[in-house]
């Protein structure tokens, strides 16, 4: 049955309070979530109080400038710093997003960072996405075609073609629909999410791709695709500006089309 | 503990081949009650007289109680449809077939107690 309550173990706690150096003018209060396995010890929320001169304009800045300076304890994941890798989705003031991308500056008042909601927890602001990536892969990302390519050169698209998978192909797997997705946190052994169902859909677009029909017999499940109740949380959330519950809903109509 | 690969337990028992039905068939029965449904709520507002024999001559009409039984067939299946999806969704466990088979058989007591209503007034056996 549902449960209402964090196991007592999962119950976040007070935590230590950073206070910025005398004489700090500029000065933001982040409150950030902390978890180390190895401790024993409950979850607990750090308050670090930021100096922002002298620091850059991206929460993935102060995350940085907090651990090169404050407390080199905090852990978090991140590589481009510009939005292509998707290593630092997090949930900042509420909604999940790349701290690389997000200016601290949009967010009024103390700024709370956890890490991707519903998801087990490494270590801090690090979740196990073992499972997210494992659903990627369930759905065959990669070509599939019987016709043999073409010897001398690519196989070819038009470029409206080509235009149906731009969007779709844009994805960076950040994690961020997905675990922004209600249906997902109550059944994500089974529903595989928005960010695999876009990318499902990225294949079921591509004109050189010849395997839409065994990709749609995978898909037409009750738990794999129909969880979405179309709720657009994705949407909301995603920091590419990707649609993935227009993706979901154009599946249902394939599959709906190709029994009518 | 289990040392099963990730993906072995996404692939899981394979794709049910399912859903598209019941997906058309929430739709399908939610248009059909929006018309319904109109109807229902405007023949409420112009019977004027809600007295026993009034409302009981009404419903045995022809045309109102085979609205009224399409009504209720309706109603019935798409909550059926709803409340599965709910289950689905929430319960988990053992518990989670138990209701999906209790909701059926509530379901069908619901819709079969609503035809016969119908049905004795309007071919007015006493």
């Amino acid at each position: 049955m549902a449960q209402f309550r964090l196991p007592p173990n999962s119950r976040i706690r007070k935590g230590r309070h950073f206070a910025a150096p005398e004489g700090a003018g500029n000065v933001r209060r982040f409150v950030i979530y902390r978890y180390d396995p190895d401790s024993g010890e409950n979850p607990r929320m750090d308050t670090y109080d930021v100096n922002m001169d002298g620091c850059g304009p991206m929460v993935l800045d102060v995350l940085i400038k907090i651990k090169n300076e404050i407390d080199p304890t905090l852990t978090f994941r991140r590589s481009c710093r510009e939005g292509i890798c998707g290593s630092c989705a997090m949930n900042i003031d509420g909604g999940n997003t790349l701290a690389c991308t997000k200016a601290a500056d949009s967010i009024s008042g103390d700024v709370s960072i956890y890490p991707l909601p519903h998801m087990s927890v490494v270590k801090d602001l690090v979740p196990d996405l073992t499972n997210f990536y494992a659903q990627y892969a369930s759905i065959r990302p990669w070509l599939q075609a019987r016709t043999p390519p073409p010897p001398d050169r690519e196989r070819l698209q038009s470029k409206e073609e080509q235009e149906l998978i731009d969007e779709p192909a844009a994805c960076i797997l950040c994690a961020c629909c997905s675990t922004s997705c209600p249906s997902y946190w109550w059944n994500s052994d089974r529903y595989l999410g928005p960010a695999a169902l876009l990318a499902a859909y990225r294949w079921l677009v591509d004109s050189r791709d010849e395997a839409k029909g065994e990709r749609l017999d995978e898909l037409e499940d009750p738990f794999r695709l129909y969880r979405c109740h179309t709720i657009m949380n994705c949407t909301n959330t995603c920091p590419k500006g990707l649609n993935p519950a227009r993706a979901i809903a154009e599946t249902k109509k394939m599959l709906l089309e190709r029994r009518h | 503990m289990s040392l099963r690969s990730p993906l072995g337990k996404v692939l899981g028992s394979g794709s049910a081949k399912e859903g598209a039905d019941h997906w058309w068939a929430q739709r399908l029965t939610a248009i059909a009650l929006v018309l319904l449904g109109g109807w229902f709520l405007l023949a409420l507002m112009q019977i004027g007289d809600f007295g026993y024999e009034a409302v009981r001559n009404w419903i045995g009409r022809p045309v109102t109680s085979i609205l009224l039984l399409l009504l209720s067939a309706t109603l019935a299946y798409h909550s059926l449809l709803g409340v599965q999806v709910v289950i689905e969704d929430y319960v988990h466990g053992p518990l989670k077939i138990v209701s999906l088979v209790l909701s059926k058989f509530a379901h069908a007591a619901v819709a079969a107690t609503a035809a016969f209503a119908v049905l004795k007034i309007a071919f007015g056996i006493a």
